[in-house]
């Protein structure tokens, strides 16, 4: 079985993001960068595929050359080779969606496992977008997975709930965070990494234009949070909520 | 990232000062680059925060306890030591020949240090057993490599180390544990203090290294043999499964530490617990300095770690705690400030930068020596440089655990009240820390180490290198540094005269006199030591500019200006011979 997964290289979301004064994005001086969560959550799923199922894992990803750093983590982890679609434009969904379709009518995996959604951008859109250009079914924000007979059934993480959706391969699947416990990246495995193959091309190879059809206005921090006050009674309380506040 | 791991601060300890990437020119560590570097400093700190510091304070409030039968752990341990493992962390240090991973001493220090700051108690489990390892590794037989090594490398078997016994702690001289020889192997009885990892359920079986004494054996440190001693002895399907005859006694309940089950060993009880000869025998104490002097390396790096984990921790504190206002300000309805920026906020986190980055440098410089000898052919060169880094042991032991324990002490302070309670980590750190300055052999003992042992061997060979070393320092000190190197260079000229003076008693025979005021000597060549790494990281910042490279030249410049001068008076006394501490007697106290 070919399985394709995808990893995205994003600002570590436990340091404090600032944004630049004039509002275009963020400060990227001295910011850390590492795998996309939601990604390692496809990564973990595909080399354990690959164990039940025997075949290859491909991971794929789009963006900067530093991003061959997030690329060999996945092989660290256990993936078999890298492809990095290089380019430093600013892509949105739509871009990234585009050229992952062309590497899939490449490459030709079986099933494709990616991330719900980045955590940097939050868009949740690329697995999305990739099923529509394919054609293919998809099943997003899967919290199980069983593949046989070419086909997958997927546990979903759904409002108020969960459902079951048993989709035919080639298919899309985005990893929730129950899907499974990813594996940390072994000092053997970090070695062995070293070694495995990792092509690099770039959008124009793949015949895909990446420029940006969502243009981003502005960035800017929510207003900060207003220090609490106690209330000595439930009077005040209502009175406070309707008069001040003017929630109710 | 936690508040208690710095990333910025390993990376610029491993590759701008400590320069990791120019031993990659060598055969030896070939298969190294900057990228599986950072990918493993990277695993590393992800295990550090997932799986030990998430069950730091649970275990410290749950310490083990015995039933009687079996020691209890929290289970959180276990699945830290198994991620630990999984990772293939435990046999990074080790060569390829062995089974492990041959990284640099200087990466797999840096991250030992990054367990050590998050879980000190739970790193201990691996770090004992990789000083274990290693010292079968260079002592013990091919059979007892292969059926030991290998499952200590994997986290199935946990090591220990026993030294001391009820009577005997800092005299080993005058440990009883016998040995009596049965056939092939040997049959111990006596009793054990002090066992870290002495008794637990982490493991399928625990490796004691046992200092005894064969029935031949000369008086003294020269009559102790090393025994390894199994907890569990192989059946007749080569499976660890018989008991051996080594018991709990009892458990010991400790101010810190508290996740490191630790107790008193009875072997012998019933016939002899079964222990196999390491090496020759009655040169069982060198063999064990072999664990000792890594361990103590290993102890000033946990200080080290324990001490920046909480300068780290004050100062996030720091900064977003709101209380008073600037001194020139007299308006009491403008806004309170972070405390961060009251000025004896600042020293004392300027006394933590200062103590604790000196002190993780100086573990990564040792660490860097021990790599230097392992690349380097030459036999002159390997001698003088195990030369060196057995001089700087006792200093990176007893100076990073007195400081770093001061370090601590100041966390709590900035934290005030809040540090006090133990519903923050800094007491716990300080606690925890406050083990370093005793085990191992004690900061005192680490001062006769250095000024009786370490200073005169080989003719004072390792002053004259180190005296050497800090003069290269200030010779190639850019135009702005040039004070402190002169301040550094004079400093170690009076050092180096006071050393001789001192000397002078143990030409005459008066070792009393000599060793009189040991640990003062300590304090003044640590300090000495740390200013000149301090003045080699603030020139590893030469020409570059950003708040975190002025913050190394400001902890630079505390060290010069604060600390440094504190060593002209230590040498006054030194020099003067005085017999205070000699001459009181016990009835005077």
């Amino acid at each position: 079985m070919k399985i394709l997964t995808t990893v995205k290289r994003v600002t570590d979301p436990d340091m404090k993001v600032k944004i630049k004064p004039d509002g275009t994005g963020i400060v990227t001086d001295g910011v850390e960068y590492k795998m996309n969560s939601f990604d390692e959550y496809g990564v973990e799923e595909a080399i354990v595929l690959k164990q039940n199922h025997g075949g290859e894992v491909v991971v794929v990803s789009v963006g900067p050359s530093a991003s061959t750093k997030e690329i060999r983590t996945a092989l660290a982890m256990g993936a078999d080779r890298g492809i990095l679609v290089e380019t430093d434009a600013e892509l949105d969904s739509d871009a990234v969606a585009r050229v992952l379709a062309e590497v899939v009518k490449k490459e030709q995996p079986d099933i494709i496992v990616m991330g719900k959604q980045a955590v940097d951008s939050d868009r949740n859109q690329a697995g999305q977008m990739l099923a529509a250009y394919l054609g293919y079914p998809q099943a997003t924000f899967a919290y199980s997975l069983e593949v046989a007979d070419g086909w997958a059934t997927v546990g979903r993480e759904v409002d108020g709930g969960t459902s079951t959706k048993r989709i035919k391969l080639p298919g899309i699947v985005t990893a929730d965070l129950r899907l499974n416990e990813p594996r940390y990246a072994s000092l053997p495995g970090i070695m062995k990494a070293k070694r495995k193959p990792l092509e690099t091309m770039t959008p124009d190879d793949l015949g895909v234009d990446v420029t940006s059809k969502v243009r981003v206005i502005k960035y800017e921090a929510p207003e900060e949070r207003q220090a609490g006050r106690i209330v000595e009674t439930v009077d005040e309380l209502i009175e406070v909520l309707r008069n001040e506040a003017k929630a109710i | 990232m936690s508040n208690f791991i710095r990333r910025r601060e390993l990376d610029f300890l491993l590759y701008e000062f400590a320069e990791i990437q120019t031993l990659f020119e060598h055969d030896r560590y070939a298969h190294m680059d900057r990228e599986n570097v950072d990918a493993i400093l990277t695993t590393a700190v992800r295990i550090a925060e997932d799986k030990f510091l998430s069950h730091a304070e649970k275990l410290d409030n749950n310490e083990p306890t015995w039933d009687g039968e079996t020691v209890h752990i929290i289970p959180e341990v276990k699945e830290a030591l198994d991620a630990f493992c999984e990772a293939g962390l435990m046999m990074g240090p080790i060569d390829f020949d062995h089974g492990g991973m041959q990284l640099p001493h200087t990466l797999s220090q840096a991250y030992m240090g990054v367990f050590h700051g998050t879980n000190a108690s739970t790193a201990a489990y691996p770090l004992l057993t990789i000083a274990a390892s290693n010292l079968i590794i260079a002592h013990g037989s091919d059979a007892q490599k292969s059926t030991w090594v290998e499952p200590m490398l994997d986290g199935r078997f946990l090591g220990t180390m026993c030294l001391s016994e009820p009577q005997a702690g800092s005299s080993l001289a005058d440990i009883t544990t016998k040995a009596e020889p049965d056939g092939d192997v040997y049959r111990l009885s006596g009793s054990k203090m002090w066992i870290s990892g002495g008794e637990h359920e982490l493991s399928d079986n625990i490796v004691h290294l046992v200092l005894a004494k064969l029935p031949d054996a000369p008086a003294g440190v020269k009559g102790i043999s090393l025994f390894i001693v199994p907890r569990y002895l192989q059946d007749d399907d080569g499976r660890f499964t018989k008991p051996n005859d080594v018991t709990l006694a009892g458990l010991n309940h400790k101010m810190g530490y508290r996740g490191t089950v630790n107790c008193v060993l009875n072997f012998g009880d019933v016939d002899g617990a079964v222990g196999y000869l390491v090496g020759e025998p009655h040169q069982g104490l060198k063999y064990m300095f072999h664990m000792m002097n890594e361990a103590r390396i290993g102890v000033g790096l946990c200080a080290a770690a324990l001490g920046h984990a909480g300068f780290l921790y004050s100062l996030n504190y720091a900064t977003e705690r709101k209380q008073g206002r600037a001194a020139t300000n007299r308006d009491p309805a403008s806004e309170p400030v972070a405390i961060i920026e009251h000025t004896d906020v600042k020293r004392m986190l300027l006394a933590q930068k200062a103590y604790t980055e000196g002190a993780l440098s100086l573990a990564l410089y040792a660490a860097r020596i021990l790599d230097e000898i392992e690349v380097t052919d030459d036999e002159q060169v390997k001698k003088d440089k195990l030369n060196f880094l057995d001089f700087l042991t006792p200093i990176v032991k007893a100076w990073s655990s007195e400081y770093c324990v001061t370090a601590n002490r100041h966390a709590i302070q900035i934290l005030g009240g809040y540090g006090y309670t133990r519903e923050y980590p800094v007491e716990r750190l300080y606690r925890t820390n406050r083990l370093n300055p005793i085990h191992e052999g004690t900061n005192g003992i680490q001062s006769l180490d250095l000024l009786g042992r370490k200073v005169v061997m080989n003719d004072g060979q390792a002053v004259r290198t180190l005296m050497g070393e800090i003069q290269a320092t200030c010779d190639a000190a850019p135009e702005d540094l040039k004070a402190f190197a002169e301040q550094l260079a004079s400093t170690s000229q009076a050092w180096a005269a006071t050393t001789m003076t001192v000397c002078g008693a143990a030409m005459q025979g008066k070792i009393d006199v000599f060793l009189a005021n040991s640990w003062e000597y300590l304090e003044a060549t640590g300090h000495l030591v740390i200013a000149w790494l301090w003045l080699k990281q603030a020139m590893a910042c030469d020409g570059k500019h950003s708040a975190y490279y002025e913050g190394k030249r400001a902890a630079c410049r505390y060290f010069f200006k604060h600390e440094l001068p504190k060593v002209g008076p230590k040498l006054e006394l030194l020099s003067s011979m005085d017999d205070t501490c000699l001459t009181v007697e016990p009835t005077q106290f």
